[in-house]
């Protein structure tokens, strides 16, 4: 019975996956298509001039730095409460694309920051919680990489993640808390102007989207890799 | 469209260029490690015979 449950869920899992995966494949090309064309259809802002172009890669990454954090909080506390089989590896594939966009977060915020503030980077409160949170990927991946049983490093790695997420909140109202170059939210208050909004949307959907997409390729990935080691252990013994 | 930036450019494109090459090179790692692990498993498979027991 035990035996049923752990291997029950890998399966099921591979066989959603790959139903939904062509799905979500075509709607990321599709959002992010539409999302550039409107993107570079916009008119310049009337403080910002042609750098609000920026704001159509650069929210979407920190939306999905954040999200995929949030992903990995979620199955650690899954695989630390119910000890569901497939919540370690889905929260080890989703660290390595989550420091990816945090890192494009960074650096298309950077870009952004020179023209607009005169600088590349500050140390202010948003910033800096965001550039912990590159080293809280960092150092959950190594963590897991560090320690050789995958059982031990699975609950350490959990532990961890689950500890990282009070950055999450301190990231989004660093804004507010703290006096800041950066600006404040302006989608849920809607402050942003309607013709901004449209494509802002569709990029962060296919930011989103793409996120999704390659997450399930990566957990598929490590489950077949698990089936070869667990076959390549039954061959030897 | 308008892909004309102005003195921005130098801005706006190199963000725009890192973002589009990071995020076709993590698509394409995804892909090559998934068509990897396909082959591997699939011929450790055939090498165990069809007794092999899935795992």
């Amino acid at each position: 019975m035990q035996f049923l449950f752990r291997y029950a869920n890998p399966h099921y899992f591979m066989r959603l996956s790959g139903a939904v995966l062509p799905f979500t494949a075509i709607a990321t090309a599709l959002c992010l298509g539409a999302g550039l064309y409107l993107s570079f259809s916009v008119p310049p802002d009337y403080q910002q001039g042609t750098t609000v172009t920026l704001l159509f890669i650069h929210v979407p990454a920190d939306v999905v730095a954040e999200l995929a954090y949030g992903a990995i909080a979620v199955c650690s506390l899954l695989s630390l409460v119910w000890r569901h089989p497939l919540s370690d590896t889905a929260a080890r594939a989703a660290a390595p694309l989550g420091a990816l966009f945090t890192a494009l977060g960074l650096i298309t915020g950077a870009l952004w920051g020179k023209p607009m503030w005169g600088t590349y980077w500050v140390w202010d409160a948003r910033l800096t919680s965001f550039l912990l949170l590159l080293f809280i990927y960092f150092g959950y991946m190594a963590l897991w990489n560090a320690i050789e049983d995958e059982t031990r490093a699975a609950r350490l790695a959990a532990i961890l993640a689950l500890v990282g997420v009070v950055n999450i909140p301190i990231i989004k109202f660093s804004v507010d808390w703290w006096s800041t170059l950066h600006q404040g939210e302006s989608i849920v208050s809607g402050k942003i102007a309607p013709v901004y909004l449209w494509p802002l949307l569709l990029m962060m959907l296919g930011y989103v989207l793409l996120f999704l997409t390659l997450w399930m390729i990566r957990i598929r990935t490590a489950i077949l890799e698990r089936r070869a080691r667990n076959l390549m252990q039954a061959g030897t013994r | 469209m308008n892909f004309d930036m102005g003195s921005y450019s130098v801005y706006i494109w190199p963000a725009y260029g890192v973002s589009a090459l990071a995020l076709a090179g993590v698509t394409l790692w995804t892909l090559v490690a998934w068509r990897r692990a396909k082959a591997r498993l699939a011929a450790l498979e055939s090498a165990q015979g069809p007794t092999a027991q899935k795992s």
